[in-house]
């Protein structure tokens, strides 16, 4: 592993470590031969299932009778809370997610029961004969009635330092707003799907789009009543997840492991795009309040901080994303005196789960608001209020929760991007513009990210992998990663394929199976390469050793006198092929199977006191957006966009690249036009494609300049000194409505700070351009 | 041939058995014909993931254009050809250029959407032509990808041609195995519903007199054009289409004619055919249509359906009725005109009889010095229904207006004239004064609805801005237009 500072050494191998290597499923992805749950064959037998849904957001169920449903044509089985043999849950730990409604519906949507028939049409045509009776409950749908109701899934969470109060009080500047941040929906192409064979003994099988494979597999041994053991989850691979497919899927594939068990047959569920949409949960909005003081020059001395987020029927992750909202409150700036509360609010609407950034973009959106407004408050240029906070030395290097930032490269980053992307001297030009600019305006920001890298939850910071190697060198590579595109596989490949300094072609990708690897974490919180990346090496480097003791003993040669080199192996004055060696080993009955093991260290967290070190580093990145507003309409468009992200040492520049600029698109569209409406009777409006807007391709920008940062090097020994990347470049977006911000302060000639809501949707902007225009209380 | 749908797939023959007339190309191809490679992403023409090219004969020749297979009837297919990603495999089993391009570029990563993107982009190679980055973009709007932010794909389609330009099908052959295919009487395929079990009629005439004697005969029958609408009551509302006529076939419903003064444009022509004509009559109606849905949805998608349907966010309407264009409705009682306008009464209500169908939009030219501006409002600039769409015609001598349309869609229950707005503007100084004047007026003209796409306060708020913009771009002012802005300093 490289530790020196001058930059990667990159082997000769094919698929080395550091080198951009394509997707190892781009070829089958372009032909339409990779395969996805729903293309697998279909059994002939096979049951086909639909789910009957609540429709009212909060009601008691006072009778139920699916008499109909069961006696339709083609009808197997139907399925509700009283059928199922273990327990009704398939909440990720609180305990508080029923599979089916039991006695009481929660949200529009809720599962109440399932219909498993000969086919799908049977199945659809079944379920609209039930007859579910109900006794309308008062509901809360949002955060505002929440807050009336004190509705929430815990107690409010406290974190922060020094004295804000005071600092407050003492402020030579004070300001204070309040805003609200939009939730999200994933919109993974590939909805959610699970397909389960029933096995001997009443055990099941089952394909399901997952990211955590291992959640799958005990909840849905839970809702059997059987052990860990009767169940085996599998997934090749996910037609996306961002977040989505890491604890909604148990549902489904209990659903039909419940299906397949009880009739014997194999059984099959995949939503439609409307039902996905209704049925499982979203980012969390939020709302924001702050109250800030500063100096002259735009240095936060105090600042206070309250954010609200809807979580939705249970309590799923959101305690662990409110948390992470709360490690991102201080982005890349560091706040001395600073008090943040967290209102966790419980509603009758979809459970809120993880997605990309895992409240984490809710959290660091905040701050840049904040700065924002000190900047047009003290008519500065907002890159200059932001160097002024970033994170320093001892003494302006603690965050607060108490962990010491070591490894702050935002303000390098800052810097660099700034002079790339001209942006001073846009700036000004786009002064100039909008001065002569009638109807349309024109806004930039540059902004930074700071993002930490660790699953808060201490414990789930561990992986595992499986590596064999064949008597003929061929090497078979299995861990408790899942792929959803992000090219996982690929780099852990590339990983394996460089400690055996082999062509990563001799590496074969096998799909995720819990028989392989066990009690495995999701692949989530960006830590994918990194906890699989390290635990496959381990087990590489098992097999290595015996196999370098192997060689020696039968050479006779000191063991520091073998190296592996370019799908060769060395062996003092000899060579020979990797696979020749593997074959002597094997003859020579040496172990060629190892599985490897990883967990992160150093890492600790108190969330009684919220203080520790709950991330091993931080990933940082800066990206500077220019947008143009119509003030007659509120359209806009990003036109050019500029990023510098950082991820150490990349494993693949390529993918790495991939993914910054998915995130940001993805983080665009959450800040623009991706808007989730629910009905005043909780019902979500916004459910399909037609209605809900992710970003196409003209969305872009036309120019758009990203660039890894070529002096990236982690400082903590992650796998080759890479970083992670998954989720920290979707927090560039927020430079994107920042510059919005900027463009709507224009018409008030950067005088007042915009009342702008995310997403920026044209109604959002023509409303905040018009109140902008309104005379002001001072 | 009851009951049996004839079309081309990779150089041969398929005779699909048709159960239900209703079935889906994406159904048959994935769970008939064990097809995988085409995916359903959302089922409702939305997303791009089922993306196929259809050939069908035109003018003796194929032509070759991008659809939504979640959407489009099975039984329509008939006597065309099918391209599906699988067909594009080449003939030593490797992978076409546009394939390989987006391999190289990087243009797939959780691969879900990527056979819809190769066959949008496939559409586009057969072009024979690098295209640039609108025409690109325009291709692809109709496809989403969550994963690559798009500059992957778009540099793909970029290169796409550099990789292999050899690749194109031989027409000649192509066309000849499809006029083997063509029908001339009424194709006709009985079926039961899968999901009622019900008996469904599927009639397919290839003449407007045929057409005229069906509809007649089953009055109550649904009329298919592009499917674009009634594909969803299958897919989403899981209804049972008892009897369906489909007019796609009905060739005189698919002449567009230029007679001097005006342009007739047979109700059963797509918009991507009608865009071509009425862009050059009425640039900004060309720029407005450009928005409508995606390239697949205006492949399919008719401008007699958009019309016929009565729906009240539907963007022909209003951009038609400024233009002043009429329609003509015809049974077997004959033919009338009626302007376009009254043809929508009140929402699901129109002027047509039972057995009455629209058979042509007849669109005047311009007149000369006509001022006409049209404007589509959506949260998303490609491929979103609008909030509201507005369109204005105005015609003035000696600096007073003589002429005014003002025409909106998703401001009322059905697309409609903003009367008392363009009262206050007929006769009088088009001016500043007269347009404000005109935009309070607006107020009294609609009440609109609050729903998912927009408030009430923004659709009446941004109808008066949009005849501000209108005024003002008349008068000169040239930065109003958000469309290919470019940044301060490109580099």
């Amino acid at each position: 592993m490289p530790s020196d500072t001058t930059g990667p050494q990159i082997s000769d191998i094919k698929g080395a470590v550091h080198t951009d290597l394509r997707h190892d499923s781009a070829h089958k992805h372009v032909a339409g031969s990779a395969v996805y749950i729903d293309d697998l064959p279909e059994p002939k037998n096979m049951l086909h299932l639909y789910v009957g849904t609540s429709a009212k957001a909060h009601a008691q169920i006072t009778s139920m009778d699916l008499t109909k449903v069961r006696a339709a044509p083609g009808v197997a089985c139907v399925l509700s809370a009283s059928d199922i043999p273990g327990h009704n849950d398939v909440s990720p730990f609180a305990g508080d997610d029923p599979l089916f409604a039991d006695g009481v519906v929660e949200y529009i949507g809720q599962p109440v029961f399932v219909v498993a028939a000969d086919s799908i049409e049977a199945a659809i045509a079944a379920e609209k004969l039930a007859d579910i009776r109900y006794e309308i409950l008062p509901h809360i749908t949002n955060i505002d009635s929440a807050e009336k109701a004190k509705s929430y899934i815990e107690a409010s969470q406290k974190m922060g330092q020094g004295d804000a109060e005071v600092k407050l009080a003492e402020a030579e500047n004070r300001l204070s707003g309040s805003f609200r941040i939009g939730g999200q929906d994933h919109f993974y192409l590939e909805g959610q799907i699970a397909f389960a064979t029933p096995e001997e003994d009443g055990d099941v099988h089952v394909f399901s789009s997952t990211q955590h494979p291992s959640e799958v597999q005990h909840l849905v041994a839970h809702v059997l009543g059987r052990p860990t053991n009767a169940v085996t989850v599998e997934v090749r691979r996910m037609g996306g997840g961002f977040g989505g497919k890491e604890t909604s899927p148990a549902m489904f594939a209990a659903m039909c492991a419940l299906a397949a068990v009880k009739t014997g047959r194999p059984a099959k569920l995949r939503l439609d795009r409307d039902d996905d949409m209704i049925i499982t949960g979203k980012r969390h909005d939020f709302k924001y309040d702050y109250d800030v003081g500063f100096d002259s020059e735009g240095h936060i001395s105090g600042l206070k901080i309250a954010m609200a987020s809807r979580c939705g029927r249970s309590t799923d992750l959101s305690p662990a994303i409110n948390d992470r909202a709360m490690f991102h409150a201080d982005n890349c700036y560091y706040l001395s005196d600073i008090d943040i509360v967290s209102h966790r609010y419980k509603t009758h609407t979809v459970s809120n789960t993880a997605f990309r950034g895992f409240g984490g973009p809710q959290g660091m959106i905040g701050i840049e608001r904040v700065i924002e407004h000190i900047a047009l408050d003290l008519g500065l240029d907002p890159l200059d209020v932001r160097a002024a906070n970033l994170y320093g030395d001892t003494g302006r290097n603690i965050t607060p929760f108490g962990m010491k930032v070591e490894d702050c490269v935002a303000g390098q980053l800052l810097e660099t991007l700034a002079e790339s992307a001209h942006y001073r001297a846009r700036r000004k030009q786009i002064r100039a513009y909008n001065a002569s600019s009638k109807i349309l305006k024109k806004g930039i920001a540059i902004t930074p990210v700071k993002f930490g890298i660790s699953f808060t939850t201490t414990h789930l910071n561990q992986a595992g992998a499986l590596v064999h190697i064949y008597a003929d060198g061929s090497v078979h590579l299995n861990h408790g990663g899942t792929e959803m595109g992000q090219g996982l596989f690929t780099k852990v490949a590339q990983v394996v394929a460089e400690e055996f300094q082999i062509d990563v072609s001799h590496v074969k990708i096998t799909a995720t199976t819990t028989a392989k690897v066990p009690n495995t974490s999701a692949t989530a919180a960006s830590s994918g390469s990194d906890l699989n990346g390290m635990a496959a090496l381990d087990a590489a480097r098992t097999i290595k050793r015996r196999l370098i003791d192997f060689a020696a003993k039968s050479y006779g040669c000191p063991k520091d006198r073998i190296s592996f080199r370019n799908n060769l192996v060395y062996i003092e004055n000899k060579r020979i092929a990797f696979s020749e060696l593997t074959k002597q080993a094997y003859l020579a009955r040496v172990s060629l199977s190892s599985t490897g093991f990883y967990k992160t260290p150093k890492i600790h967290y108190d969330r009684v006191t919220h203080k520790g070190r709950p991330f091993l580093y931080f990933c940082y990145g800066a990206a500077v957006s220019e947008v143009v507003i119509d003030t007659l309409t509120g359209e806009n468009r990003v036109v050019r966009t500029d990023i510098l992200h950082e991820t150490g040492r990349s494993l693949n520049p390529a993918i790495d690249l991939g993914q910054i600029e998915g995130a940001f698109v993805q983080g665009m569209g959450w800040l623009t036009t991706e808007e989730l409406v629910f009905g005043d009777d909780g019902s979500l409006k916004t459910h399909a494609p037609s209605t809900y807007k992710i970003p196409t391709a003209s969305d872009r920008p036309d120019v758009m300049n990203i660039n890894l940062w070529n002096k990236g090097r982690n400082i903590e020994a992650s796998i080759h000194r890479s970083k992670a990347v998954g989720e920290p470049p979707f927090m560039l977006a927020n430079a994107v409505f920042m510059a919005i911000v900027d463009a709507v302060a224009s018409v008030a000639d950067y005088r007042l700070s915009p009342h702008l809501d995310a997403p920026a949707t044209p109604e959002a902007v023509l409303m905040a351009v018009m109140d902008i225009r309104k005379p002001r209380e001072a | 041939m009851t009951n049996t749908v004839q079309f081309m797939l990779d150089g041969a023959l398929v005779r699909a058995t048709v159960a239900d007339p209703s079935v889906t190309l994406l159904t048959y191809l994935r769970y008939e014909m064990a097809r995988t490679g085409t995916k359903e992403g959302c089922a409702e023409g939305d997303c791009g993931a089922c993306t196929v090219v259809v050939g069908e004969l035109r003018d003796g020749n194929v032509h070759y254009r991008a659809v939504n297979a979640c959407i489009l009837f099975l039984a329509t297919l008939d006597g065309k050809e099918l391209l599906t990603v699988e067909s594009l495999k080449s003939k030593d089993g490797g992978l076409h250029p546009v394939q390989k391009a987006l391999v190289e570029t990087h243009g797939s990563q959780c691969g879900f959407c990527t056979p819809g993107f190769v066959m949008s982009l496939y559409a586009l190679y057969l072009k024979g032509v690098v295209s640039t980055k609108a025409e690109i973009e325009e291709a692809i709007a109709g496809n989403l990808c969550r994963c690559t932010g798009y500059g992957p794909i778009i540099d793909a389609a970029t290169k796409m041609h550099e990789i292999g330009a050899d690749e194109l099908p031989d027409l000649a052959a192509k066309t000849n195995a499809l006029m083997n295919l063509k029908r001339d009487v009424t194709l006709k395929i009985e079926g039961r519903a899968q999901i009622s079990g019900g008996r469904t009629v599927y009639y397919a005439p290839v003449t407007i007199a045929a057409l005229t004697k069906l509809y007649s005969d089953n009055p109550d029958a649904i009329l298919l054009a592009g499917g674009t609408d009634v594909g969803l009551w299958v897919t989403k509302m899981h209804k049972t289409l008892n009897t369906v006529i489909s007019v796609s076939d009905v060739a005189e419903l698919k002449e567009i004619k230029d007679l001097g003064g005006c342009v007739e444009i047979g109700a059963g022509v797509n918009y991507s055919d009608a865009m071509a004509v009425l862009s050059g009559l009425y640039p900004d109606m060309g720029g407005v249509m450009r928005r409508i849905g995606s390239t697949q949805i205006r492949n399919s998608g008719t401008i007699g359906g958009n019309i016929a349907n009565g729906s009240p966010i539907g963007d022909m309407p209003p951009l038609l009725i400024t233009a002043a264009a009429q329609v003509v409705a015809r049974s077997i009682e004959g033919v009338r005109t009626l302007d376009i306008e009254d043809y929508f009464i009140d929402y699901g209500v129109q002027d047509i009889k039972p057995g009455e169908f629209l058979e042509k939009i007849i669109v005047p030219k311009p007149a000369e010095g006509l001022m006409y501006g049209a404007y589509k409002l959506s949260k998303r600039f490609d491929q979103d229904i609008s909030a509201v769409c507005a369109s204005f015609a105005v015609l003035t001598h000696m600096g007073v207006t003589r002429r005014v349309r003002i025409a909106f869609g998703g401001m009322a229950a059905t697309p409609k004239r903003a009367a008392k707005a363009e009262a206050m503007m007929l006769g009088k100084p088009f001016n500043i004064a007269t347009i404000e004047a005109a935009m309070a007026a607006m107020a009294d003209d609609f009440t609109p609805l609050s729903d998912m796409r927009a408030s009430a306060n923004y659709r009446l708020q941004v109808a008066q801005n949009l005849l501000m913009k209108f005024y003002l771009e008349q008068q000169g002012e040239v930065e109003t237009r958000l469309l290919n802005k470019e940044p301060v300093y490109a580099q």
